[in-house]
C-alpha cells in the first residue's frame, strides 16, 4: 500500500538538501526549477465552471496536490483512504448520478490493484470515471518494484471501452484534464512524477486519439508517449547533430492508437521506434507492432522498460540504466537505423 | 407506484411470482441461480412494490432510489419485477440470456432500463452505492440508495472498505440489506469463512443496524418503513434471515442448487409446489 505519502515531499522536490536525486528531471534540471504538479491546480479551476467535477483520492492529496482540490472544493473531494479499488468504485457511483469523478493515486495501485474496478465499473458500463495513475513507469526509482508501474499501459490498454491517455508533461496534462469531461466513457490517464521536463510552452490543442507532431524528420519516426517525450525530443536534437532527422510524434493516447500517424510515419520515414517508461510488452510498443504487422515492413523497434523488474535506483539513474535518457534514445534510433 | 397501498397478500403474491418466473427463465437458460434468488424474493417484493421511490416510465429521474443488485447472480429474480413494472415489456425475457439478449445471469445497466448498476462481480455493489449516496449529498438530492449484499460476499475485502468510508462520511442514506442465506457456494458461510456477528462488524464500523425474518412480509415492511431518511447519520444496515432455496423443498438449505436446472417432471412438480403455496 500507499506508505509514502509522508515522503511527498521527495516528489516536490523541496526536501532539505534539495539536491535530491529524485526530483531531477531527466535531463539534470535542478530541482528547485521542476514544474509544478498542477493536477489539483487545475481540477479546482474546472471545477469553478463545471459542477460535475469531483475529486478523489487514496491518501495522496498531498502528493498529487489534490489539496488545492480540496481547498477550494471540499464538498467535492473525498479522500477515500488507503482502500484504492473502493476509491475507483465509489467513483463509478458518482459517475452513475450523471459526475465526472477524477480519481488519483499512485499507477502501481490505481492500474494494478484497481484493474478489476476499472474493467467491470468504470469501463464496462461507460461511467465517466477518470483513473489517474501518478508517479507511473519506473519514476519511484528507489521506491522499487511495489511503487512501480510498468504493466499498466499493457494492462489497462487491454480493456475495452477504456480510452488510455498519458500525459508528456504539465500543459498536456491540463489539454488532456479539460478535454476528458466531456469524453464519453472511462479513461485512464497515465502521468509520471507530476512535475514532468516541459515539452509544451502552453496547453495544446489535443484530441484524444491524434498524436501531436512535435518535430519534423525524413529518417525515422520516434514516437514516444508519457514523460520521455521531452528526452525523446532532446534525442531527435541531438541525432540532428549527427545529420539524422527524426520525425517524433507524442502519441499521448496509447488507445485507441492514431493509425493514420503509424502509417504515415511508415510510409513517409520508413523506420519507427516507440518510447515509452513502461515494459515494452503490450504497451505503446506492443500496439504499434500489433498495427504495423498489417503494413509493410520497415525497421520497427520497441524501446522502454525490458521484461524484468526493475532495480532500485534514483530515477535518473534508472531511465539512464534503462537508456531512457536522451543519449540513451539517440542510441537506439541509431540501431535501429543501422539494422535496416 | 404508490408506496404502503400494496396489501401483504399481494406482495406475498409477488415474492411467488419471483420464484415462479425464476423456474420459467432458467429453463430458458439451461441453469439459473435459484436459491440465492428464492431467498431475496419476499425482500425484492417489499422493496419494488412497497417502498422504492420509483417511475418506470422515467427509468433515470435522477430524484428515484437506488437499488444496487451486489449480489448480481439474483437478477434473474429481478428481472420480472423491472417487466411487471412496465420499466420493459415482459415479452422481453423471453429470449432470455440468448444470442443477444440484454439479459443476462448478471444485469447490464446498459441495457436494461431500471437497472441502477451492472453487477456480477462480488463485494463491489457497496461501494457503488456509497458513490451514489455522496452524489446526492453534493446534489442536494433525498433519494436513498439501497444495496442487497449476499451473506458470502462479506468476505470480500472491498467490502470493508466501502463500509469504513460509509462510515466515516456518515450517509444515512445508504441502507445494505444482506440476505443472510447462510449458504455459499462450498458450504455454510460459517464452515467456509464465518461472517458472524454481522451486525457487531458494522456496527463497529459506525453502522445503525437491524436484524429481521427476511420472508416476514409484515416485518420487512416494517423495517423499510423506520429507515431514516437521506442525510448525516450512521448508514443503515438490515441483516434478513433467510432460508437458501426458500419456498421449494427440495431446495431449501441444498447446497447443489445455488445453480441448477429444472426440467420436464422436475419442472412441473415444482411449478406446482411454488403454485400450491399461495392456496
Amino acid at each position: 500500500m500507499a506508505e509514502a505519502q509522508d515522503q511527498s515531499e521527495i516528489f516536490r522536490g523541496t526536501q532539505a538538501g534539495g539536491a535530491l536525486r529524485d526530483a531531477r528531471s531527466v535531463q539534470g534540471t535542478p530541482a528547485a526549477a521542476a514544474p509544478a504538479f498542477i493536477l489539483g491546480e487545475e481540477l479546482a479551476d474546472m471545477a469553478d465552471a463545471d459542477p460535475r467535477v469531483v475529486a478523489l483520492t487514496a491518501d495522496l492529496a498531498s502528493a498529487n496536490r489534490l489539496v488545492e482540490f480540496k481547498a477550494r472544493h471540499p464538498a467535492r473531494f473525498f479522500d477515500m483512504g488507503i482502500a484504492e479499488k473502493n476509491m475507483l468504485t465509489v467513483a463509478a457511483g458518482l459517475a452513475s448520478c450523471g459526475y465526472v469523478p477524477f480519481a488519483a493515486t499512485f499507477a502501481s495501485f490505481c492500474a494494478l490493484l484497481g484493474a478489476e474496478q476499472i474493467r467491470t465499473d468504470c469501463a464496462y458500463p461507460r461511467m465517466k470515471v477518470r483513473a489517474i495513475g501518478h508517479h507511473s513507469g519506473i519514476s519511484m526509482g528507489f521506491y522499487g518494484t511495489s511503487h512501480h508501474a510498468t504493466e499498466d499501459l499493457a494492462m489497462m490498454r487491454s480493456i475495452a471501452d477504456l480510452t488510455v491517455v498519458c500525459a508528456a508533461d504539465a500543459n498536456a496534462l491540463r489539454a488532456i484534464l479539460r478535454e476528458s469531461v466531456d469524453h464519453p466513457g472511462a479513461m485512464y490517464i497515465r502521468l509520471g512524477r507530476g512535475r514532468d521536463p516541459v515539452v509544451y510552452g502552453e496547453v495544446p490543442a489535443l484530441r484524444f486519439g491524434q498524436a501531436i507532431r512535435l518535430r519534423e524528420g525524413r529518417d525515422i519516426t520516434i514516437i514516444a508517449t508519457g514523460a520521455v517525450v521531452r528526452a525523446t525530443l532532446d534525442a531527435a536534437a541531438l541525432l540532428a547533430a549527427d545529420g539524422i532527422e527524426a520525425r517524433v510524434l507524442d502519441m499521448h493516447t496509447v488507445k485507441p492508437l492514431n493509425l493514420a500517424a503509424l502509417e504515415a510515419a511508415a510510409r513517409e520515414t520508413g523506420a519507427i521506434l516507440t518510447v515509452e517508461e513502461a515494459n515494452i510488452v503490450g504497451g505503446l510498443g506492443g500496439a504499434a507492432a500489433e498495427a504495423l504487422v498489417d503494413m509493410p515492413r520497415i525497421p520497427f523497434r520497441r524501446h522502454g522498460v525490458p521484461d524484468e523488474f526493475a532495480p532500485v535506483g534514483p530515477p535518473a539513474a534508472l531511465y539512464a540504466h534503462y537508456r531512457l535518457d536522451a543519449a540513451g534514445i539517440a542510441a537506439v534510433a541509431r540501431e535501429t537505423l543501422k539494422r535496416a | 407506484m404508490n408506496p404502503g397501498s400494496n396489501s401483504d397478500a399481494f406482495l406475498a403474491d409477488r415474492a411467488r411470482f419471483v420464484r415462479t418466473e425464476t423456474v420459467r427463465l432458467s429453463r430458458i437458460a439451461g441453469a439459473g441461480h435459484y436459491s440465492s434468488t428464492f431467498s431475496a424474493a419476499e425482500l425484492f417484493a417489499c422493496l419494488y412494490y412497497d417502498h422504492l421511490k420509483l417511475d418506470p416510465a422515467n427509468p433515470a429521474w435522477e430524484e428515484r432510489d437506488r437499488f444496487v443488485l451486489s449480489k448480481g447472480h439474483a437478477a434473474i429474480g429481478l428481472y420480472p419485477i423491472l417487466a411487471d413494472l412496465g420499466f420493459f415489456a415482459p415479452s422481453a425475457l423471453d429470449d432470455y440470456t440468448r444470442l443477444g439478449s440484454p439479459f443476462g445471469d448478471h444485469p447490464d445497466m446498459k441495457k436494461i432500463a431500471g437497472v441502477d448498476f451492472s453487477s456480477g462481480s462480488l463485494g463491489h455493489g457497496l461501494s457503488i452505492g456509497l458513490g451514489m449516496a455522496l452524489a446526492g449529498r453534493i446534489g442536494g438530492r433525498d433519494y436513498r440508495v439501497h444495496v442487497m449484499l449476499g451473506d458470502g460476499e462479506l468476505h470480500e475485502g472491498q467490502i470493508w472498505e466501502a463500509a469504513m468510508a460509509a462510515g466515516h462520511y456518515r450517509t444515512q442514506g445508504l441502507i445494505a440489506i444482506v440476505d443472510r442465506n447462510t449458504l455459499c457456494i462450498d458450504g455454510t458461510t460459517e464452515e467456509i469463512m464465518s461472517v458472524e456477528p454481522i451486525e457487531d462488524r458494522f456496527a463497529a464500523f459506525g453502522w445503525a443496524v437491524s436484524r429481521i425474518d427476511g420472508h416476514d412480509i409484515p416485518s420487512i415492511r416494517a423495517t423499510l418503513r423506520a429507515l431514516k431518511p437521506a442525510g448525516e447519520g450512521k448508514p443503515q444496515l438490515i441483516v434478513a434471515d433467510t432460508i437458501k432455496g426458500k419456498g421449494v423443498k427440495r431446495m431449501e438449505m441444498a447446497l447443489n442448487w445455488h445453480v441448477g436446472n429444472l426440467v420436464g417432471q422436475d419442472y412441473d412438480d415444482v411449478m406446482a409446489e411454488l403454485m400450491g403455496e399461495e392456496a
